[in-house]
């Protein structure tokens, strides 16, 4: 494919840039931690799976991507949906389940869409988007249209049928589809070594004559990094990639999970590598940024989460006279 | 604890579990294998303990690879072994439905019987916890519409006690539901409570006035509505389906006879769903007994939404059924 798009600059670090990337990192934690506080409020109610930890895939890949690409993403969305610049208030009503969220209340915590950000959903079939994005991928490339697609998935989904059919689909039509797998090592209560008979998930790659790349998920510049480097070669080739992002999520796999699977002694080695603590200090080491910095930037993102929350609890519910609405398409869409 | 009429306090959960122990127990060919059945414990703690007690051997973890593991599951059952699969939930029993209805279901036809499969797949399924439209599934129909299959529906806390050890005994495929709204439910069974006959619809409570056809989560629903009529004078007759598939006609028959009306409640869509099934054998069969057109509370025709509020007013509740019967005996207007 001809290649029209400039090749985005390696990552350097400016105060700028690191205080973006470090924002949007403790924006989605709190937010996160704040949903979880909700929940046990009975504010948010079904399956509520969070990202802490994990938070430095989300934020790095998104600054490789344009608002034009496609992102689709799991059940474990909200890190993704905030760093594609979904308002945290429309994504906080959606998980009330109010008129005013991002998906009109229909889809819940799980569901969240965006068809303005180019945001898929939102799948909570394991694996049940990986096919769609292929699609999407698809079908950019044959109105000719320079975008690509980026499809976030764990380590569980790599086990699925759908993962395998979907790499094939992805090399042998080279489609432009950046397939990000959030390695954190569980898949709900089963550990990778347990699931994969080869853990080093990115050798899949080359099965399908696809190239791959793995990352250290904990650090944002690396990921970002990745990305960058990633996304030129989709755009330079034309042809698929798959890029491994190793993590770790922090909390229960939903909040219904005892985690009776790991150790907590694991849990807290992988606390140590926490990827928002860590750019701070390389912030700080760079003198990019200042302790006073931080505690304002703390401050912001209490205000912006309490707005969220305040713009959700002004929701309002739909009317029950629209339970059937949204089936077909059509004037009452 | 046993008390004087020699029942015991169990939850659902407990005594799916308790059937679990007894199968494991009972025949070394049966092993459970599923995802998160054992470390983790079952995703509803349904299989808690189990893997301590019996070992991985018998108490298998897989990967999400449900087309793999279903499949496995029919081949190992085929290669001699009593398999229990469990699917975590209906909702991803799609993935593994190429093998369930290809497979599972058509191995003894078109062997020309000389291959049976002995599997049991286990799923958990139903509404009522703002799962919203992936994971709220009510897919008893989709599995009654296949023949080669025997279909189980577990609604009471004898039939979690045990119906699976009654499905072991088939030399065919049996898929049996578990509802996950009813996990921590509370209820007596006898002591010595065991296998229970796997082949016939059950009259949970008699009546003479309607007969209230329901099967899983509608059954208790069903008996609190026959239970909030008996006030106003109406005696309803509460029949549960269990098996989907075959069809125990006659017991329905039987009470349709007597009663003279039936109103049918189902989670499922209401189109081409199990009550349109047993309307239709009814409407075929027994006509002339019908007193009233039969009526059915289904589940409204829409994907599942998450709102509390809209989840609940697409499925019928209690209070649906208590007027609906209401109107078909047309009490309004005594
Ligand atoms: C097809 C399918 N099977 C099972 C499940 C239940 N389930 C939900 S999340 C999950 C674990 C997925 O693990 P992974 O892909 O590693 O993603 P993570 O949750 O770790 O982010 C399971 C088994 C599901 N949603 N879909
Ligand atoms: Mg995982």
């Amino acid at each position: 494919m001809e290649n029209t798009i400039a090749i985005q600059a390696a990552t350097t670090i400016d105060r700028a840039h690191g205080s973006e990337l470090l924002y949007q990192m403790m924006m989605i934690r709190r937010f996160e931690e704040k949903a979880a506080e909700l929940y046990t409020k009975m504010k948010i109610r079904g399956f509520l799976h969070l990202y802490v930890g994990e938070e430095a895939v989300a934020v790095g890949i998104m600054q490789a991507l344009t608002p034009e690409d496609n992102i689709l993403s799991t059940y474990r969305e909200h890190g993704h949906a905030l760093a594609r610049g979904i308002d945290a208030g429309k994504i906080m009503a959606e998980m009330y389940g109010k008129m005013e969220g991002c998906s009109r209340g229909r889809g819940g915590s799980m569901h969240l869409f965006d068809v303005e950000k180019r945001f898929y959903g939102g799948n909570a079939i394991v694996a049940g988007h990986l096919p769609i994005a292929v699609g999407m991928a698809l079908a950019c490339k044959k109105q000719k249209i320079n975008n690509i697609t980026c499809c976030f998935f764990g380590d569980g989904a790599v086990a699925e049928g759908a993962f395998h059919e979907t790499m094939n689909l992805a090399a042998l039509w080279s489609v432009p589809l950046l397939m990000v797998c959030e390695n954190n090592l569980y898949a709900m209560g089963t550990a990778i070594r347990y699931s994969h008979a080869v853990q080093e998930l990115e050798k899949k790659g080359a099965a399908y004559g696809i190239e791959f790349a793995a990352v250290n998920g904990m650090d944002v510049l690396q990921v970002e990094k990745a990305a960058r480097e990633a996304v030129e070669k989709i755009h330079r080739t034309g042809r698929p990639f798959f890029l491994v992002c190793n993590t770790y999520r922090f909390r229960a796999h939903s909040m219904f999970d005892a985690e009776l699977y790991r150790e907590k002694s694991e849990v807290d080695e992988w606390k140590k590598k926490d990827p928002i603590p860590a750019l701070q200090k390389q912030l700080l080491g760079l003198q990019l940024t200042t302790d006073d910095d931080i505690k304002q930037m703390e401050k912001k993102v209490d205000q912006e989460v309490q707005k969220a929350v305040d713009f959700a609890e002004a929701g309002t519910w739909e009317p029950v006279s629209a339970l059937t609405k949204f089936v077909y398409s059509g004037p009452n869409k | 604890m046993i008390d004087e009429n020699n029942t015991i306090k169990i939850t659902y959960r407990e005594a799916l579990k308790l059937a679990l122990r007894d199968a494991l127990q009972k025949d070394e060919k049966v092993f459970l294998m599923g995802e998160d059945v054992g470390r983790y414990g079952g995703a509803f703690a349904v299989s808690k303990g189990l893997l301590q007690e019996f070992g991985h051997e018998r108490i298998m973890d897989v990967p999400l690879s449900e087309t793999g593991f279903v499949g496995a599951g029919i081949g190992a059952a085929l290669g001699g072994m009593h398999p229990i699969v469990e699917v975590m939930t209906v909702n991803f029993s799609l993935l593994a439905m190429d093998q369930i209805v290809n497979n599972a279901a058509t191995l003894l036809h078109m062997s020309g019987g000389q291959l049976n499969v002995p599997v049991i797949i286990r799923m958990s399924c139903g509404t009522g916890k703002q799962l919203a439209a992936q994971h709220s599934h009510s897919w008893e129909p989709l599995f009654a519409h296949i023949p080669g299959l025997k279909v189980l529906s577990v609604g009471t806390h004898e039939d979690a006690r045990g119906m699976l050890l009654m499905a072991l005994q088939s030399a065919d495929p049996v898929i049996i539901f578990e509802y996950t709204a009813m996990l921590n439910m509370e209820g007596e069974i006898p002591a010595n409570a065991g296998i229970v006959n796997s082949t016939n619809a059950t009259v949970r409570k008699e009546g003479k006035d309607i007969s209230i056809i329901t099967y899983g989560a509608g059954v208790y629903k069903a008996l609190d509505a026959a239970k909030e009529l008996i006030p106003l004078g109406i005696d309803a007759e509460v029949v549960d389906l269990r098996v989907l598939r075959p069809l125990d006609t006659e017991t329905i028959f039987t009470s349709v006879r007597k009663t003279h009306r039936a109103l049918l409640v189902e989670e499922a869509w209401g189109s081409v769903n199990v009550a349109a099934e047993v309307s239709a054998c009814i409407m075929e069969n027994i006509f002339y007994e019908l007193d009233a057109p039969v009526q059915r509370l289904c589940g409204a025709e829409v994907p599942m939404p998450y709102p509390k509020h809209l989840e609940d007013a697409s499925l019928p509740q209690k209070e649906d059924i208590v007027s609906m019967v209401k109107r078909m005996l047309q009490h309004d207007r005594v």
